[in-house]
């Protein structure tokens, strides 16, 4: 390439012709940039395209059904959301699911992986065990829980066994949204171990050999050897994880929450069912994008602040 | 030079991209007639657009077998959507400038696809409003709006008191008769309960689920049957706290799961549940369920009454009915009114109850000795001169306040009271912005 620039255009002209005609290698850089583009365009218009509609559908009085003019209204969507208690309900409601359901998962998933690293026998068994949940269908895990945990439910049961009152669980709006964050987390648990076992093949044994003849006790070799160098896999899972959690809480609380559509009372309303239902069962288009909007931007300053709290560089 | 040729095509491709995405609308607003013109020549060609509901498509076929048969030149192409994703999909054909041309829709959605000027009114020529209100029930008014009536049913259901006969006897009642006015529901329910002294039931008397049929039993049933009405005669305005009865209906209906104990939200996950597996002794569910019953639990050995009544006697109807899409126009418009005019005729609502269970949306069909008569079907049919399917403005909206109401009630410990006003409150409002927005 650099050679192209320096010379001339005419001689750049029948060189690169000819380079083509003759060389292997500037055919195969064509197909390889040909290959690589077509990902793009379909990304471009399947993705960020509609995502850049999407802020102008925002500001638009725009009923799904309507086959007639979407006139421009300015904020008033936002105006409309700020004020309505349902999505400020699922906004908190997202925040509650995101910080326990993040920390949760990113708690268990260090947990289980240092427990898994330790051991030398049923290695593999023991992480197939913790891996199925995640990829055992969302719905039928849901509606599992759902039964499980019902008020002739075996969970209750256990409960009347050692003298217990039974709980409503799923019924009640205290303890539902829990209830769905640890489905969540339980499920999620497989894919956090296996980043983090990753995470923990890589660290090299040496340190912890040195460490361990500067006689660090087992805490301090996790708390300066550990956990420093899983920094960057701890930084992906929470990040991965936030933007996981936003996008999952739709299936599990469509499943699991005892009316269908976040309740009982909203009480396990997320933004994403919130602006499901203003789409696709009160067809206003224009105050779910308003909706999707503010998501991105929560999502977007959430990832910042995450990558910037949580990126440190250490060097040993 | 090369180069920059390399990069034009790159800079076409993109923009090719952006082109087609940006100028979506203007290309099917122009295709859509090119399609009409293709059809007025030869053959038109109607595509009909209902929900997948295996019975009413595989009858569907057979009809539109009979009316291609009876009308030469005109085909009907069906297309099917789960319930669940029907507006979606109504929806995303919307832009793209695709969709039906004759579309069944469930009847509390007529107002919202009225609004976005999705449909066009009947053709008064083939539907004279005279015609409609003598020969047809007066609840398919419900999607009579403007002055227009949008849409049209085949059939229509009501609701009625399910009753499983063993668990009667198992309780010494008496299975051939059934509750018959609210003190007797409330006895009956009683009787019919099983609990483990632990707070926990073990049957329900009486199935309660306000995000099933409850909020219908609240509204048409239960506060119609206290003299109270949800709206207006001319349905503009919510009546429903204006008088005692509203609130008398909302205590009595929440008397089920408070005061008597005979039931519980989410009891076996559901009312339906509950009532297949015998967990629930009765439950207040619609016409439409017969055909579950029949393939879910074939065994069950049950009956079905009409709902109690108190002053008087009421229950709620609701319907999927047919409309026109506005775009329809000329020979297509007469062949989708050939159409709507086949799928209400007596032969073929005949059909519909045999094969679905819904029933005739017709009187002079409905009351034929062989329906009314008839075990299963007799007490549905029975209900439907007294039968009401309230406007809603927003089905999805006012069926969750009914649910929030009950829930404030229930897990919040709110005064019965103060629930009831804020959910008339509420509906109010909702019905309120709607007409403020005509």
């Amino acid at each position: 390439m650099k050679n192209h620039s320096a010379s001339s255009k005419k001689i750049q002209k029948t060189s690169l012709i000819g380079k083509f005609r003759g060389n292997v290698k500037y055919q195969k850089y064509l197909f390889v940039y040909t290959c690589l583009l077509l990902p793009i365009l379909f990304f471009l218009g399947i993705r960020i395209l509609p995502t850049l509609f999407t802020f102008n559908v925002g500001f638009r009085d725009w009923n799904l059904l309507a086959t007639g003019v979407k006139p421009f209204i300015g904020l008033e969507n936002y105006k409309v959301l700020i004020q309505d208690k349902v999505f400020i309900k699922s906004a908190l409601n997202t925040l509650i699911y995101i910080v326990l359901g993040v920390s949760g998962q990113l708690f268990f998933g260090i947990v289980v992986a240092l427990l898994l690293h330790k051991i030398n026998r049923f290695v593999g068994f023991f992480r197939v065990i913790y891996f199925i949940p995640y990829v055992t269908s969302i719905v039928a895990i849901s509606w599992v829980f759902q039964w499980i945990l019902m008020k002739n439910g075996i969970i209750n049961d256990l409960l009347i066994k050692i003298g217990l009152s039974p709980q409503p669980f799923l019924n009640s709006p205290d303890q539902a949204i829990y209830i769905i964050i640890g489905a969540m987390i339980w499920q999620a648990l497989g894919f956090q171990m296996v980043l983090f076992l990753a995470g923990l093949e890589n660290i090299p044994k040496m340190l912890y050999e040195a460490a361990e003849i500067d006689g660090a006790s087992p805490w301090q070799k996790f708390w300066h050897v550990t956990v420093p160098l899983l920094n960057p896999t701890i930084v992906f899972s929470a990040v991965i994880g936030s933007i996981n959690f936003i996008q999952v809480s739709f299936t599990q609380v469509i499943n699991m929450s005892s009316d269908g559509t976040g309740g009982p009372l909203n009480s396990t309303m997320t933004v994403v069912v919130y602006i499901y239902q203003l789409a696709f069962r009160k067809f206003d288009m224009g105050l779910a994008s308003a909706a999707t909007v503010m998501l991105f931007l929560f999502i977007l300053a959430l990832t910042l602040f995450q990558m910037k709290v949580l990126t440190k560089k250490f060097d040993y | 030079m090369l180069k920059k040729w390399w990069l034009g095509l790159v800079a076409f491709g993109l923009l090719s991209v952006l082109l087609v995405a940006c100028s979506s609308d203007k290309e099917s607003t122009d295709k859509v007639p090119t399609d009409d013109e293709k059809g007025s020549g030869e053959e038109i060609v109607l595509e009909y657009w209902q929900y997948a509901f295996d019975a009413k498509v595989k009858l569907m076929d057979e009809l539109i077998e009979e009316f291609e048969a009876n009308n030469p030149g005109i085909k009907v192409k069906q297309t099917n959507f789960p319930y669940d994703q029907y507006n979606e999909k109504v929806a995303a054909q919307v832009p793209a400038g695709k969709g039906p041309d004759v579309i069944n829709l469930f009847y509390g959605w007529v107002p919202k696809y009225v609004d976005s000027g999705y449909l066009q009114p009947l053709p008064q020529d083939a539907f004279p409003h005279d015609e409609i209100e003598s020969e047809f029930f007066p609840l398919v008014e419900a999607t009579k709006l403007d002055g227009e009536y949008w849409t049209i049913p085949t059939a229509v259901r009501t609701l009625a008191l399910f009753y499983n006969k063993d668990l009667f006897e198992e309780a010494g009642l008496d299975p051939d008769s059934p509750p018959k006015d609210w003190d007797e529901l409330q006895e009956y329910a009683e009787k019919l309960t099983k609990a483990d002294g632990k707070g926990r039931l073990e049957q329900s008397g009486m199935a309660w689920e306000p995000s099933q049929q409850g909020h219908q039993w609240l509204r048409d049933g239960l506060t119609r049957q206290a003299g109270g009405e949800v709206l207006s005669e001319d349905k503009k305005s919510v009546v429903w706290g204006d008088d005692s009865a509203g609130l008398e209906a909302f205590k009595y209906w929440l008397s089920f799961p408070t005061d008597l104990g005979t039931s519980e939200v989410g009891f076996y996950t559901d009312d339906v549940t509950a009532f297949l597996t015998e967990k629930a002794a009765m439950n207040v569910d619609g016409s439409f369920r017969i055909g579950t019953i029949k393939s879910d639990a074939p065994d069950l050995n049950y009956a079905v009454a009409p709902l109690p009544g108190n002053k008087k006697q009421s229950t709620n109807a609701s319907f999927w009915t047919n409309g026109i899409t506005a775009k329809v126009e000329g020979e297509k418009l007469d062949a989708a009114t050939k159409f709507l005019k086949f799928l209400t005729s007596k032969e073929v609502m005949e059909k519909w109850i045999d094969a679905t269970g819904e029933l005739p949306a017709k009187e002079e069909v409905a009351m034929q000795d062989k329906y009314v008569n008839d075990e299963v079907y007799g007490a549905f049919i029975n209900s439907l001169p007294f039968a009401n399917a309230h406007f809603f403005v927003d089905e999805t909206e006012e069926r969750q306040l009914v649910i929030d109401a009950a829930d404030k009630v229930l897990l919040q410990g709110m005064d019965v009271e103060e629930a009831y006003n804020e959910l008339v409150e509420e509906t109010k409002k909702l019905h309120e912005n709607y007409w403020s927005n005509k």
